[in-house]
């Protein structure tokens, strides 16, 4: 390894250059949570609109492997610096305080600040849980087949209706979902400044957008689980 | 005739840095309010010093605001409850008579306990070395305009350089992390052009220090902004970055 490599290798594990790494996988992530959430929308469409969002996703073939092994190695990244940041604090205060409180504005220690690492493990078995029950769940073997466009493809939106009309998923998914909409509360503007992305001036806009963002993306994946849930009942 | 006031106070006590410490709680009758905290204190060492006991060990220099000296956690708060003001600054009329407050010493693993509240704060005096200066002789005061620095460039200089070193940054925030009081040395020479011709060397070699030293990463929490007695803004921490990222790159 030339000695140019070194460095920039050690300068991504430098404190500067893991908050660099966690704001870039971050924004990432971010992009990734918004188009997700607007393709589960489909599913309130009605009809064919769900399995069609997902049939023109699997169009996309290699691209589409590149992209999600890309958003897999985001997600390990992320992960894996946000964990290290907190066994580094953990080690680095070095005992508790009697008592301990912010001193309020301009601080922006929060409930959501103080638990990034809370949300975020929840958030990672909570993936690791979703994959296996949907994208690695029943497919077209077991079943769930649906015709799109004269193709025979598997049947996510009666995967996505059966596992949501148990009280478990219908609940159980928004509560995780209240704690990523936590964690974009903070994660969103943190990224910002992590990247340099903000003076004090841009804050005054970003802060508030990062808990705007939360709150709609929360909602918008909150909808349809709690949809199908009650549309069993009318 | 300011009004009396008497206040109960629980202060950590240790007597050395492998002893084992504790909240020890005292009673101080006589203050008022146009005291300093530190004063407050000293009142209680009195007592301590006249009924035979060991008096309180704490840090204090100038009691006026400006050397760093001074610092430790009040009712929670690093240097207390008002905004941008150090411990020594702090007055007791910011209390009530009858208050019970915690006095604890700023904690960090790098900075570690010497007595009761002193800690050794020397972590930020190897960060300085490690880059925080100019190597080149700069000479007195020069000529105005000898050397063009914009207005907002000098204002914003000048408040990263009003920096005490006091350590409040790292006491506050909840990862114990030095970015604050790293970048604001870092974003204050950065910004001048005594400083800019070591930039990069400088903004690298003072990371890797603060790293070695143990301190945490930062949260952006933006505590440590809340904190200081000079009110540095965190916009010197996306200074850093973008400095060390340049430096990386370029």
């Amino acid at each position: 390894m030339s000695s140019r490599t070194k460095h920039f290798f050690q300068a991504l594990a430098s404190p500067v250059g893991r908050k660099v790494l966690t704001g870039l996988t971050g924004l990432g992530l971010v992009l990734f949570v918004i188009v997700h959430m607007l393709g589960n929308l489909t599913y309130l469409q009605g009809g064919d609109a769900y399995n069609l969002y997902a049939h023109k996703l699997a169009s996309y073939g290699v691209l589409l492997y590149i992209l999600e092994v890309g958003l897999a190695a985001f997600f390990a990244l992320h992960a894996c610096i946000g964990i290290s940041i907190y066994l580094r604090k953990r080690r680095a205060r070095g005992g508790h305080y009697a008592r301990y409180k912010t001193a309020g504005k301009p601080s922006l220690q929060t409930f959501a600040s103080r638990t990034m690492i809370v949300s975020g493990i929840v958030l990672l078995v909570f993936l690791v849980l979703h994959l296996i029950h949907f994208k690695f769940g029943p497919g077209m073997a077991e079943g769930y087949v649906a015709t799109i466009e004269g193709e025979q493809i598997r049947d996510l939106r009666r995967l996505m209706t059966e596992q949501f009309r148990s009280p478990l998923y219908a609940f159980g998914y928004p509560a995780v979902i209240i704690l990523l909409g936590f964690h974009l509360r903070h994660g969103f503007w943190s990224a910002l400044q992590s990247l340099s992305l903000t003076s004090p001036r841009l804050s005054s806009i970003l802060y508030p957008a990062g808990a705007l963002l939360g709150i709609v993306v929360g909602a918008g994946f909150i909808i349809v689980p709690l949809w199908i849930y009650f549309s069993q009942f009318s | 005739m300011a009004e009396q006031m008497t206040i109960h106070l629980r202060i950590w006590r240790q007597a050395g840095p492998d002893a084992p410490g504790r909240l020890v709680d005292y009673t101080v009758a006589g203050a008022n309010e146009h005291m300093s905290f530190l004063e407050l204190l000293d009142v209680l060492n009195e007592q301590l010093v006249h009924r035979g006991e060991e008096p309180v060990a704490f840090d204090s220099d100038c009691r006026e605001g400006i050397c760093g000296s001074c610092g430790v956690l009040v009712g929670g708060i690093a240097h207390g409850p008002q905004r941008r003001t150090a411990v020594c600054q702090l007055h007791m009329r910011s209390f009530k008579d009858g208050d019970r407050i915690v006095v604890e010493p700023f904690r960090a693993r790098a900075f570690p306990l010497v007595k009761d509240l002193v800690v050794d704060r020397s972590a930020f005096d190897r960060i300085i070395s490690a880059g925080g200066f100019i190597s080149t002789t700069t000479g007195g005061a020069p000529d105005a305009n000898a050397l063009p620095v914009s207005k907002d460039a000098a204002d914003e200089a000048m408040d990263y350089a009003t920096c005490i070193g006091c350590g409040a940054c790292v006491a506050a925030c909840p990862n114990a992390s030095a970015s604050l009081f790293t970048a604001a040395k870092i974003s204050h020479l950065a910004l001048l052009p005594q400083g800019s011709v070591e930039a990069s060397r400088r903004v690298v070699a003072m990371v890797r220090q603060m790293s070695e030293e143990g301190f945490g990463d930062c949260s952006n929490h933006t505590e440590c902004e809340a904190v200081c007695p000079k009110g540095i803004s965190i916009a010197c921490i996306a200074r850093m970055r973008r400095e060390y990222v340049k430096a990386v790159l370029c």
